[in-house]
């Protein structure tokens, strides 16, 4: 199990190498540059010392190597182009600190109704149970999240006055993102859920535990429910990656400093030392989510269990 | 002998969108404590409904156990009648079930130790400590090496006939009074179905449990049951001791059954029998025998009407037509092949 860790952390960070090589290529590739905005009016000579200043007047094969020499020996991502002094590494991890919160919330909670709702769904096939739950899927996937969003406030800021409508700092500030974000998370392990128990219900060891008098609580806590998880998991591991990242829809609507928004502007900025810094989070997060999730399906599902000491 | 199952004009249907399937059309049989009856037929044949409506395991619906069919547990309680709870602490404990296929029949995602203290714990009340030692034992009984280790293996981890000893340990934990084995063997290779079907027989004597055992296959039944049942589309049309099957059989459905079955002594090129045509459709309804149209003795009455019931010796009937005093004799020598060494 060691070796096998190791393994996959030394292939991650080749993968990284690799994103961040293709990002760096691609960015420079947009037309315009993070100084043009400012640049524009500005006399010949001083334009060029600006260009000098930030490296932007060399060659990008010779830019790219001066940015990874940054990185192995400083180890940090250097500052904004767009807002000079604020550091991408400070940004980035600090922001994402908001949005994680926020989806860590929504995460849970999707999980734990979205499975629950998929397994009464599957126990009460084609009655209204199973038609309820699927019309919420329904919804859960079609309906944007803004539309929810706008939705929740109205009904708990404006109608009953309950929570906030935006803003950041306590816990009633979260409850109405948490809602909006968890939507699709639902509807998504719901459908995903029903499914599975629908097809763990018809096999064999399943008619072996009645036979040996399981009562139908215990059939579902311990024989359905572990075998039905599997695939929930799977798709578990890219949603974990976008609980850090925060969804700009959501944080602007909510008005939350996550760190949705820098997606966007950054790249209307060609702020790249910015986009390379959010753009090496998402990997991140997303390969090491990966990582949890290969492993979680080991402790889930013996017979993919990754060992040494299998005979 | 004491009866510990009387099963009364059994009648099973399952409601489809094509119409109503037949599936066990009045049958109706006895069995007594620490007997071994074999139910032989073909496939769809009807036999493993009757087996699991036994335990009450058809998914009701889309299946239907007809009002009038009684199913008597050890002279008292009517099990179509049990309720949910009953059912409960009836399954696996008084009656328990080996499946078909010890692949699929395990369940993945728990150590097969789980799975045999799970019953223990269920019927017996026993904590986690003693269900465990018990599951020792019972894996010691059914012949597994080195159990204690074995108990913390997952399905897959073992092989096909030790995972099927592993359902025998499950099934036999809360000695059960009647042992249903719905095709123990045929997902096995042959030498390893051998050893299941003396592990099944050697526990028999020692725990004095009743078996049924459902088969297609004539050569496992052989060395095992006391009495066989042979169906056909949902009824029983013949039944007997075994040596009564064997070698004294009159129905032609029989017959063919017999010749089915390969011999060490056929030629290597000659072609193994097979029987021709299918079974009738089950939504339809029947007229006459129901074998009549897979039948090379056929008469025109029995397409039009059911052979009634004829007893050759008290443990001896069969329904066949050829057996009315003005049907013509068929010599059985003539068309059943050999014996079976038993």
């Amino acid at each position: 199990m060691g070796r096998y860790i190791v393994k996959r952390i030394i292939y991650m960070l080749l993968t990284l190498f690799i994103i961040t090589t293709i990002t760096f290529f691609l960015m420079h590739s947009i037309p315009g540059d993070p100084l043009a905005h400012m640049a524009k009016n500005l006399p010949e000579q001083v334009k060029a010392n600006y260009y000098k200043k930030y490296g932007l007047d060399q060659p990008v094969i010779v830019q790219y190597g001066k940015f990874l020499k940054n990185v192995f020996t400083e180890g940090n991502l250097g500052e904004s182009l767009r807002y000079p002094g604020r550091s991408v590494t400070e940004t980035v991890l600090n922001n994402s600190k908001v949005s994680g919160r926020v989806g860590v919330q929504a995460i849970s909670l999707g999980i734990v109704i979205g499975i629950t709702l998929g397994i009464i769904a599957a126990l009460f096939r084609n009655k209204w149970p199973d038609y309820l739950v699927m019309f919420i899927a329904i919804l859960g996937v079609t309906v944007p999240s803004f539309i929810i969003a706008s939705l929740l406030q109205y009904t708990f800021t404006v109608k009953f006055q309950l929570l906030p409508t935006t803003g950041w700092g306590d816990m009633k500030h979260t409850i109405l993102p948490t809602i909006a974000l968890a939507f699709s998370p639902i509807a998504t392990y719901a459908r995903y859920m029903r499914s599975n128990v629908l097809e763990v219900i018809n096999q064999d060891y399943i008619l072996t535990a009645q036979a040996k008098g399981v009562g139908t609580f215990s059939l579902i806590t311990k024989h359905i429910l572990r075998n039905a998880i599997l695939p929930v998991i799977t798709i578990l591991g890219p949603q974990i990656a976008g609980i850090f990242t925060g969804s700009f829809v959501i944080e602007r609507i909510f008005g939350i400093p996550g760190l949705g928004s820098y997606y966007i502007t950054s790249i209307n900025d060609r702020d790249y030392t910015m986009i390379i810094g959010t753009t090496v989070f998402y990997a991140a997060i997303f390969v090491v989510a990966q990582l949890v999730t290969d492993i979680l399906y080991g402790i889930v599902d013996p017979r993919i269990r990754v060992s040494n000491d299998n005979e | 002998m004491e009866k510990i199952l009387e099963v009364k004009d059994l009648n099973i249907s399952f409601h489809t969108y094509a119409g109503e399937v037949k599936a066990v059309r009045g049958v109706s049989f006895d069995l007594h404590r620490g007997e071994s009856l074999a139910i032989v037929g073909e496939s769809g044949c009807g036999k493993t409904v009757t087996a699991k409506s036994i335990m009450r395991l058809l998914k009701e619906p889309p299946a239907e156990i007809k009002p009038g069919s009684q199913i008597i547990f050890d002279g008292k309680e009517d099990i179509v009648k049990m309720n949910r709870k009953r059912l409960k602490s009836f399954r696996g404990a008084d009656v328990s079930m080996i499946f078909q296929d010890p692949m699929t029949s395990l369940n993945p995602t728990m150590t097969v130790g789980k799975q045999i203290m799970e019953t223990l714990q269920i019927h017996k009340g026993m904590n986690k400590i003693e269900a465990k030692k018990e599951a020792i034992e019972l894996l010691k009984i059914v012949n597994i090496p080195n159990p204690e280790v074995r108990i913390n293996n997952y399905p897959h981890q073992l092989s096909g006939g030790m995972r099927q000893r592993v359902m025998i340990a499950m099934a036999i934990s809360c000695n059960p009074k009647i042992l249903i084995a719905d095709e123990p063997t045929t997902a096995l290779d042959v030498t390893i179905q051998a050893q299941i079907m003396d592990l099944l027989n050697e526990l028999k004597d020692k725990f004095n449990t009743a078996i049924i055992l459902i088969t297609h296959d004539l050569g496992v039944v052989a060395n095992f049951a006391d009495k066989v049942q042979v169906m056909y589309a949902g009824e029983i049309i013949e039944r007997g001791t075994r040596e009564e099957i064997f070698y004294k059989s009159m129905h032609p459905y029989t017959w063919a059954l017999l010749n089915s079955v390969p011999r060490l002594d056929t030629e290597s090129k000659q072609e193994l029998y097979s029987l021709g045509g299918t079974p009738p459709d089950l939504i339809l309804p029947l007229k006459g025998c129901a074998f009549s149209s897979r039948c090379e003795y056929a008469m025109e009455i029995c397409l039009e009407r059911k052979p009634e019931t004829t007893q050759l010796s008290p443990t001896h009937s069969l329904c066949c037509w050829l057996q009315h005093p003005d049907a013509p004799k068929v010599n059985r020598s003539e068309v059943v092949r050999g014996e079976i060494n038993g």
